[in-house]
């Protein structure tokens, strides 16, 4: 069987990953089994995830490690041999070169065929089947029109939805790859996948101004959260991922921030050893503390949370899937950041979901019958990327002035940073006004080379992934994440929202479909 | 946050051009050129791979930067990051490849 690989960038660094990552955060450590990892995850996101999904993912975190390590990761080992361990999910790693290790491996694969700097744009779909993809060649500078006997949508989450923590010049100093414009979910939506749970965003506890993680601080060093005035705080706030955020948000409205994670005091080794572990994964970080004299040992490292996210692999929204991650589009499938229902699989779990996803998709392959492309399509596809490239852009406005519009809209009306991650029902409807206004100016905007096209796309993608996060916002009438979904008008949990919240592109509106939490199988019983 | 590439060291090879995950660094006129300083990730794939380390990072002033320059000096074994600092001085850290992070 044939695969073709076609990724925005070049797979040796493209996505979140670029710059590498600091440990494997999820993977099964002695003494533990792939259902405490899957109980975890559905504590963490105060239940609102499917066992199976996790489950299946949870069973295959080990196989990919050791596979991982096959391919040259460099795993700490203890004496015995077993793989050194950070908590007892995680494990420690060098993890700056994950991406070039991979794209080795996938070198070697004489059946593989790679394109790289080939964004992709639509699904081609027929009669309800997805039996194909279009792009953009970025370097060649052309439209590549791809037929499939089955599709895996494997892009990263949404990023740039949102103002982000420094608009300015460091405006993609950002948690999340800013070259994540959730092309995905928009391709799913416009095609008429449905989607799960995007109202569970993503918001990251970073260290201050140079976004870099904290867990390595946390966890490295035992560092714990602090208040201006030296306090602990977390115990009054619990310790899930969104409260750990809630922690930092709620001290600082108190009036008691800016807050730290004490690290004062920690031996010159213990400095030294942060200093290079951030180089693997966030130079930013040893070059802040080199740079401004705050170094770690002196100076506890202030904290912040990020600008809302759109992430899957660390929340549960994304397409909705069976267990062998096919879509509700015949002949396509999912896994990582786009596959919903599954959160906290990170980097080793969206590996498993990719050979769960592959094993559905080749099976699917199998027996469909091979996809022609029409004559009409690519002329369709054709006029659609020429309409963008006719003339010049109408009114001054420019992708950046309205990708900017967006932010804003989002920041101050659909819970960002302005607002403390508060929305309410009147500020969501204000923010939907806003993007939908913003996407009829998004039709005029024009371009003169396949990058110009690019960024419209992308505007255009997240400009849909709003619409669709405003609706799944509005729907959860209710704060079940602290941060993460602060809804004010109801701002506890409500027994009635044990469910999921997914939606699908009708007729150009957002249509909210409410699912019973269960296990097994995808059961199309609406609540 | 973002990266600048110095004109006279650039030899023309474009492999930054093919590793930004943004594709941000173009070609122009045999040096390599980055399109919008602005939307940098800061990611530094392109510093670890530029063979003459042409291309270095910097913290810009919105992140805390003072005029500091981070370059990268790999090889199979390890990663030389090199830190230049306005006043001549430098720092040298090196992380190798074949040691896992401590935390």
């Amino acid at each position: 069987m044939e695969v073709l690989l076609a990724d925005k960038a070049n797979i040796r660094r493209s996505g979140c990953l670029a710059a590498g990552v600091n440990a494997l955060n999820a993977y099964i450590t002695p003494g533990h089994t792939p259902k405490d990892y899957a109980d975890y995850a559905k504590e963490d996101a105060a239940g609102i995830v499917r066992e199976d999904l996790l489950l299946t993912m949870s069973e295959g975190l080990n196989e990919v490690t050791a596979k991982l390590e096959k391919l040259g990761l460099v795993i700490q080992k203890n004496p015995d041999g077993s793989y050194a361990a950070r908590g007892w999910r995680n494990i420690k790693i060098n993890g700056e070169n994950i991406k070039p290790l991979m794209a080795a491996a996938v070198a070697q694969q004489p059946h593989v065929r790679v394109l790289n700097h080939l964004n992709m744009v639509d699904y081609i779909v027929d009669e309800g089947r997805v039996t194909g993809a279009w792009g953009l060649d970025l370097h060649r500078e052309e439209i590549v029109i791809i037929a499939a006997r089955a599709v895996i949508c494997a892009t990263g989450g949404a990023a740039g939805l949102y103002q982000p923590n420094h608009p300015g010049t460091s405006r993609h100093k950002m948690w999340y790859s800013p070259f994540n414009t959730g092309a995905g979910y928009a391709m799913g939506l416009r095609a008429g996948a449905e989607m799960t749970t995007l109202e569970m965003r993503f918001i990251a506890l970073r260290c201050k101004g140079t976004i870099a993680p904290t867990g390595t601080i946390a966890q490295g060093v035992g560092a714990p959260q602090v208040n201006a005035r030296g306090e602990k705080y977390q115990d009054k706030y619990g310790n899930t991922t969104a409260e750990r955020l809630w922690a930092v948000v709620q001290e600082n409205k108190a009036g008691r921030g800016p807050c730290y994670l004490g690290t004062k005091g920690i031996t010159p080794e213990q400095e030294a050893a942060l200093e290079r572990a951030y180089l693997n994964m966030a130079p930013a970080q040893t070059l802040f503390w080199r740079e401004s004299g705050l170094n770690p040992r002196d100076y506890d490292v202030e904290i912040e949370g990020s600008e809302p996210y759109v992430v899957g692999g660390h929340t549960a929204s994304g397409y909705w899937i069976g267990a062998d991650r096919a879509t509700t589009l015949p002949g396509l499938f999912a896994a990582g950041d786009v596959a919903g229902g599954c959160p906290q699989k990170y980097v080793t779990g969206s590996f498993v979901e990719g050979k769960l996803a592959a094993h559905g998709a080749a099976a699917f392959a199998r027996q469909a019958v091979a996809a022609e492309l029409q004559d009409e399509v690519k002329e369709k596809i054709v006029k659609q990327v020429g309409q963008f490239l006719e003339g010049t852009s109408a009114n001054n406005y420019t992708v950046e002035s309205l990708e900017e519009a967006m932010q804003q809209a989002m920041d101050e009306y659909a819970g960002g940073i302005r607002t403390h991650y508060g929305y309410s029902a009147s500020s969501l409807k204000i923010a939907r006004k806003h993007i939908e206004r913003l996407t009829r100016l998004s039709e005029n905007l024009r371009a003169s080379d396949a990058y110009g096209l690019l960024k419209i796309f992308e505007l255009r993608e997240r400009l849909l992934v709003c619409r669709a996060l405003i609706a799944h916002l509005a729907a959860r009438q209710e704060t079940r994440w602290h941060a993460f979904g602060e809804h004010l008008d109801f701002p506890e949990r409500r027994e009635e929202f044990k469910v999921f919240i997914n939606s699908r592109l009708e007729d150009g509106d957002i249509s909210i479909i409410r699912r019973p939490l269960q296990e097994g199988e995808n059961k199309e019983a609406a609540v | 946050m973002s990266i600048a590439v110095e004109a006279h060291k650039c030899v023309g090879c474009g492999l930054c051009t093919e590793v930004c995950p943004g594709n941000l660094l173009q070609l122009r006129e045999g040096k390599a050129q980055i399109r919008e300083v602005r939307d940098c990730w800061g990611c530094t794939a392109c510093v670890k791979e530029c063979p003459r380390q042409a291309i270095c990072y910097y913290l810009a002033a919105d992140l805390g930067g003072s005029g500091g320059r981070l370059y990268a000096d790999s090889n199979e074994v390890e990663i030389k990051w090199q830190m230049h600092w306005p006043d001549g001085s430098s720092d040298e850290i090196v992380t190798a490849r074949q040691e896992a992070n401590k935390y």
